[in-house]
């Protein structure tokens, strides 16, 4: 079969991605200077990005290669989120990697290759076609998550990723053929009109589902995410959480969106499932010392904030119900607040963590709104926008998958959730409070008992003051931020974009 | 583009403020501090222009704003003031350069961040009161949180992070399930606009709610702000906080931000679901009683001059809750009084109990003695808001508490009687405490040669004692303005069925004015 120019166009993308990392490879033998592979890497990272966008103009939304590829709206959200995570990450990096000393061009190889991945993955409308963006990401994030090859932490989450990843890429493979099996078909649209009240079918969706649900870190298939997160270097950290994440949320809503089988059984799974992780992630990360850590348990509980809406999803598929869409709008807006959030917060814990990433704990961070007010307000922004306080995109995120949840009288599940937005309250303004009110050891103890006169003078500070950030983490850290208040005052534009991907429209 | 109305300056003057203030250097605290008295000052100025605009008589919402804001779902930004939240915006933006001046000395590092996040407190409680979208309510409600944290925590004293941190795990606790509420109920109206809301479930045309799940509402709501006020038995927050918040921290809390647990009572639990409202009366009665009675006890046996005020405030409080859900429009009316005197009496007896602090760097009661031969103007500044506090006629506390038990005899009379008890024991407690703090022999040797006050302290209780007098002998200009309010919310609660709206045809006026007046 010839493809037609559009079906070239609509794949443009991930074409580009792969390109330039091809060339990153290509590049490595010629030129050493790290400016010149970050330059081409955020080149290529940005010329993909918009490439959707230019396919969306000049050939518009529809299928690709005998619908192996969906190019609607849905996936072109997902492609500018996963390509503006791609750019940050890429951004952040550059600095990163010249201070712990690692190769530039494998590592924007690399990311480059899960980019394009995450991108097939997210418009991917058979499954076949999923499988192989899966691997692309997953193989890649293997490797990236162990480049810091000569520290043991490193190495460990590699291996503990490959392993367990690899596991749970059998299951979904199995469930694939096992779906297969039952309905003659891996393509979605086909399978929307197959019978699928059969045993067997939910046995291959059940697989699928631990499969995907590994990759996101639902409970109780989380067991690897917070090693991983600690062991990768922060910018691979940061886009594990971010994109993957993002890539699987959005294969997951196209299979039990499009496959109408057994939807009460599949809103029991989501239920349980997103009850369970909340209550993993949130309690897990109470117990942290550690921020990347905690940080990383903080993604477990967000991704079942997520599949709160999920369970939503499937509610309203069962009882064809009106406004589904909304609770598509909830988990996409969600995934876009979520992934700057967690872009942002990475972005500094990597710089703040220095060289060897040494500086992780709590306590490192005491008294950083003195050191350093700006970076320290920004990382306020974050963790508020990660608890769900109004004026940041988080609220918006928390407020529509509570608006789901609540319209698919899942009041218990919002319930649950509010539970754990405490929770989670209480271990991101734990660090606020270690960055602002804890006395910085050395400095005179202020306000309080007979020595309130001598507060304000500057006493010198046990902590060496840190080196300005780079202009490319500033960067970062700038778009995360206002792009996080931005989202936080006026969701509507991207709502309004989002709710034209509606899966149940068709 | 239109131009913005004067409650959207009054909301956003205190944060473009708060953003020159940032704008300023660090280290030039006489500066810093002059622009925050300015800009508080100016804002004071600003909202005494709402006075005029509330007619007296007249319910229903003045100086109405209205905008789409975001399309899905419909959320507006609307706001609207009548004679309940006049004058709560009045005494905050009254308070907030008191707070200023308090802290003219007192707070010596931070100074900007400091004022900044005063100014910013400003925002989310003004925001609160005339918030008419229960999202936008809930919006500001949850950006008061912050800033109020963050004083408690940076400039609080010894226990400051932990107080801090209880502060924000309440009220999250409390406000995160009002959201899912506020959500539920748009998905059982369609709106978020709360006078649409009211009609229609006034009138029961569009949707009427099923007593559980009116109930569950009410819950919801009704968690949110007893946390707040705060209601026995969830008032372990108060203390902790207000004992560690710096003076202007403790001022702006006691002052306003347990007012907005009782104002959110008034405005959203009341008139949204009277029955769940009435069924529940009996069960929040008793609490508020125990909580006056408990309160009053607790001051009594307090070693710690802050905590004792902090603990009257419970008991103060309760008064409010008790005539708020006697449902009489006098105890209504004495509710919103006793918000107002509240505000200002135990405003200033925590400013007194700051300037204590300044000098000594205690609360330990045992630690004063016989201060009024060192400091004779403290000590009567210190008495006469004493007396305020305990209910002195022809002062504020006194009208509130009055008419709160009067309309509270009339329909409970057993309730009152066991309020009234609270009367006695604030009696007790202000004037034992007066008695070890500022009679006797001086005990301590370092309290005899202490300050008396300064002229920025001096002007600071002028100001407060003028207006606890004013209130205390003017009390009608105030009660004029809120009265039609107050009786507006006990019309709104007479509903249910159609056939019975009719027989109170007051209970449709006034309910929704979108346009301007």
């Amino acid at each position: 079969m010839i493809p037609r120019p559009e079906d070239l166009i609509r794949v443009l993308p991930e074409t580009i991605w792969c390109v330039f990392g091809c060339l990153m490879m290509l590049l490595q033998p010629f030129t050493r200077n790290r400016h010149v592979l970050s330059f081409f890497a955020i080149l290529g990272t940005i010329l993909g990005t918009s490439a959707s966008i230019y396919a969306y103009q000049t050939v518009g939304t529809g299928p690709a290669f005998s619908q192996l590829i969906q190019f609607d709206s849905f996936s072109i959200f997902f492609h500018l989120l996963i390509g503006l995570v791609s750019i940050l990450v890429v951004l952040a990096a550059g600095p990163y990697l010249e201070r712990e000393n690692l190769e530039s061009a494998e590592f924007f190889a690399l990311v480059l290759f899960a980019t394009a991945g995450m991108g097939v993955l997210s418009s991917a409308q058979e499954l076949l076609t999923a499988f192989i963006g899966l691997e692309m990401s997953s193989i890649s994030s293997y490797v990236l998550a162990g480049y810091r090859r000569d520290t043991l932490k490193s190495s460990e989450s590699a291996m503990k990723y490959f392993l367990l990843g690899s596991f749970a890429t059998a299951f979904f493979l199995y469930g694939i053929a096992l779906v297969y099996g039952v309905t003659g078909t891996t393509n979605l649209t086909q399978m929307a009109n197959v019978d699928t009240s059969g045993n067997l079918i939910k046995l291959g969706l059940a697989l699928i589902l631990i499969g995907l649900g590994f990759k996101v870190a639902a409970a109780p298939f989380q067991l690897w995410t917070p090693d991983v997160y600690e062991g990768a270097p922060t910018p691979v950290t940061a886009l594990f959480s971010a994109g993957p994440k993002a890539a699987t949320f959005a294969l997951l809503l196209r299979i039990f969106a499009t496959v109408p089988a057994a939807t009460h059984f599949w809103f029991w799974a989501f239920w349980i499932l997103a009850a369970l992780t909340m209550f993993v992630g949130n309690l897990g990360a109470l117990v942290q010392t550690n921020v990347k850590r905690m940080l990383a348990y903080s993604s477990i509980a967000h991704a079942g904030y997520i599949l709160v809406a999920f369970a939503a999803v499937t509610y309203l598929q069962g009882n064809s119900d009106t406004g589904g869409s909304a609770a598509y709008a909830a988990v996409l807006f969600y995934l876009l607040s979520y992934a700057l959030v967690k872009l942002g917060a990475f972005t500094i814990v990597g710089q703040l963590g220095g060289a060897g990433e040494k500086h992780l704990s709590l306590d490192d961070y005491t008294g950083l709104g003195r050191r350093q007010p700006v970076v320290a307000a920004a990382l306020s922004l974050f963790l508020l926008s990660l608890l769900g306080l109004p004026v940041t995109a988080g609220f918006f995120g928390k407020f529509y998958v509570f608006k789901a949840a609540v319209n698919s009288h899942l009041i218990w599940l919002a319930v649950l959730m509010a539970i754990n937005s405490i929770i989670g309250a209480f271990y991101y303004f734990r660090l606020i409070v270690v960055m602002y009110m804890r006395d910085v050891p050395g400095e005179a103890a202020h306000g309080h008992g007979e020595h309130a006169e001598s507060a304000h003078t500057e006493a010198p500070l046990t902590v060496a003051p840190l080196t300005p950030f780079p202009l490319p983490v500033n960067i970062v850290l700038v778009v995360s931020a206002v792009g996080t208040v931005y989202f936080g005052l006026f969701p509507n534009q991207v709502l309004h974009f989002v709710l034209q991907s509606n899966l149940l429209g068709k | 583009m239109p131009l913005p109305g004067l409650l959207s300056v009054l909301i956003f003057f205190p944060a473009l403020g708060a953003l020159a203030l940032l704008l300023l250097r660090g280290d030039d605290h006489v500066w810093i501090r002059r622009l925050a008295l300015t800009i508080s000052v100016v804002e004071f100025i600003f909202s005494l222009f709402l006075i005029p605009k509330v007619a007296i008589g007249v319910s229903g919402y003045s100086l109405v704003e209205y905008y789409n804001w975001i399309a899905v779902p419909p959320i507006h930004y609307h706001l609207g003031i009548d004679g309940i939240s006049l004058f709560l915006v009045i005494l905050t933006t009254f308070l907030t350069p008191i707070s200023v001046l308090a802290s003219w000395s007192s707070i010596d590092h931070r100074v900007k961040e400091f004022f900044v996040m005063l100014l910013m407190l400003e925002v989310g409680v003004i925001g609160v009161f005339v918030s008419l979208d229960l999202f936008l309510f809930f919006l500001f409600w949850e950006v008061m949180l912050i800033p109020m944290a963050f004083l408690i925590g940076i400039w609080g004293h010894e226990r400051r992070i932990y107080a801090a941190i209880k502060f924000v795990l309440y009220t999250m606790a409390g406000s995160i399930l009002m959201l899912v509420g506020i959500i539920w109920l748009y998905n059982l109206t369609g709106s978020f606009d709360l006078p649409k809301i009211q009609q229609a479930l006034q009138e029961g045309r569009l949707f009427t709610l099923t007593s559980t799940q009116e109930m569950l509402l009410f819950l919801a709501f009704f968690g949110a702000f007893a946390i707040k006020v705060p209601l026995f038995p969830l008032h372990t927050w108060l203390p902790d906080a207000h004992v560690e918040a710096p003076t202007a921290g403790s001022v702006m809390l006691a002052g306003v931000l347990l007012k907005m647990g009782t104002y959110g009572m008034i405005r959203f639990c009341l008139p949204l679901f009277p029955n769940a409202a009435h069924k529940a009366a009996p069960w929040v009665a008793a609490l508020a009683i125990i909580g006056i009675v408990y309160g009053a006890l607790v001051s009594l046996v307090q070693p710690n001059l802050k905590k004792l005020v902090a603990y009257s405030s419970v008991s103060h409080l309760g008064f409010v809750v008790l005539g708020i859900f006697a449902f009489h429009n006098i105890s209504m009316q004495g509710a919103v009084y006793q918000m107002l005197a509240h505000g200002i009496s135990t405003g200033a007896l925590f400013l007194l109990v700051g300037m204590l602090y300044d000098r000594r760097h205690t609360f330990e009661i045992t630690q004063f003695g016989g201060l009024a031969t060192p400091m004779p103007k403290l000590a009567a500044f210190f008495l006469f808001i004493a007396l305020a506090s305990m209910g002195l006629p022809l002062l504020n506390g006194f009208v509130g508490e009055f008419l709160i038990l009067l309309g509270t005899f009339q329909t409970h009379a057993s309730w009152a009687s066991w309020a009234a008890l609270g009367v006695i024991l604030s009696a007790c407690y202000l004037l034992w405490a007066y008695q070890r703090v500022f009679f006797g022999d001086v005990t301590v040797e370092k309290n005899k040669t202490l300050p008396d006050l300064s002229h920025r302290e001096i002007g600071i209780l002028v100001a407060m004692a003028i207006i606890t007098l004013w209130m205390g002998v003017g009390s009608t200009f105030f009660t004029n303005r809120s009265a039609a309010s107050s009786q507006n919310v006990l019309d709104q609660m007479q509903r249910s069925n159609p056939q019975e709206a009719h027989l109170h045809p007051n209970a449709i006026t006034s309910v929704e004015r979108p346009a301007t007046r």
